[in-house]
């Protein structure tokens, strides 16, 4: 199934992608994603290793924690905790 | 209950006549302003830019009104926030909240910001006096101020 990808702020500017279209497995979680992130070159995983709870992901705009199921057509956005106001 | 998410400045007074010329049973309104300032974490700053998520943020920022109409007696409410680039002493941010009395439009405009702070999907990127720039760090006091509502 097909995906649509959105990387905001830190991430965004660390992975130079701000976005991108990903086919994935039927039956995915969030974390089977963050996974299959992680394992790009080194600029990814240093990110999406995640040790320091510094990811947050949403799915069609709504935060979703890492064992939400993943649907084909989803916007996935992933961004480091917001800091607006 | 009126949401502005734009790049250019907003007019304060305007905001406020909006709240006001809602009802005549309005008797209190309690505003907070968020303005950039030229020093965090002890450095300089210059200039700052405010990155989002468009569709995300409204529906949050809608998500956010509506849970405070739902706990307090609210007659109306605006909030209105900047993206793009900020310069010091600039609005970032409003919040106005509208009621008959006063306890209502205090509770809910700080429960909106504490609410904003760490669930509206803003990111704040800083230019230091020395040129460089950096992303600003959450911080714990945010996710405390949150947790008083809990």
């Amino acid at each position: 199934m097909k995906v649509n990808i959105l990387y905001f702020a830190k991430i965004r500017e660390a992975v130079g992608v701000e976005t991108e279209t990903l086919e994935i497995n039927e039956n995915s979680k969030v974390s089977d994603l963050l996974y299959f992130l992680q394992n790009r070159e080194e600029k990814w995983s240093e990110y999406f290793n995640d040790k320091n709870n510094l990811l947050r992901v949403a799915i069609n705009q709504k935060i979703v924690d890492v064992n939400h199921s993943i649907s084909d057509g989803d916007e996935i956005a992933i961004f480091p905790p917001v800091t607006g106001g | 209950m009126n949401i502005y998410i734009q790049k250019e400045d907003f007019n304060i007074s305007s905001l406020m006549q909006e709240l006001k010329k809602k009802s005549n049973s309005v008797g209190a309104i309690a505003s907070f302003i968020g303005l950039m300032r030229d020093i965090n974490d002890g450095k300089t700053i210059k200039s700052m830019t405010l990155e989002h998520y468009p569709e995300m943020t409204k529906k949050t920022l809608e998500d956010i009104c509506i849970k405070a109409k739902e706990k307090w007696k609210i007659i109306d409410l605006v909030v209105a926030h900047r993206y793009g680039p900020i310069n010091i002493n600039d609005n970032i941010v409003f919040v106005g909240v509208a009621s008959q009395h006063r306890k209502d439009a205090f509770e809910a405009c700080e429960f909106i910001m504490d609410f904003l702070k760490t669930n509206a999907t803003f990111w704040k990127k800083e230019h230091h006096a020395d040129g460089k720039s950096s992303w600003v760090d959450s911080r714990k006091s945010d996710d405390d101020a949150l947790n008083r509502w809990q």
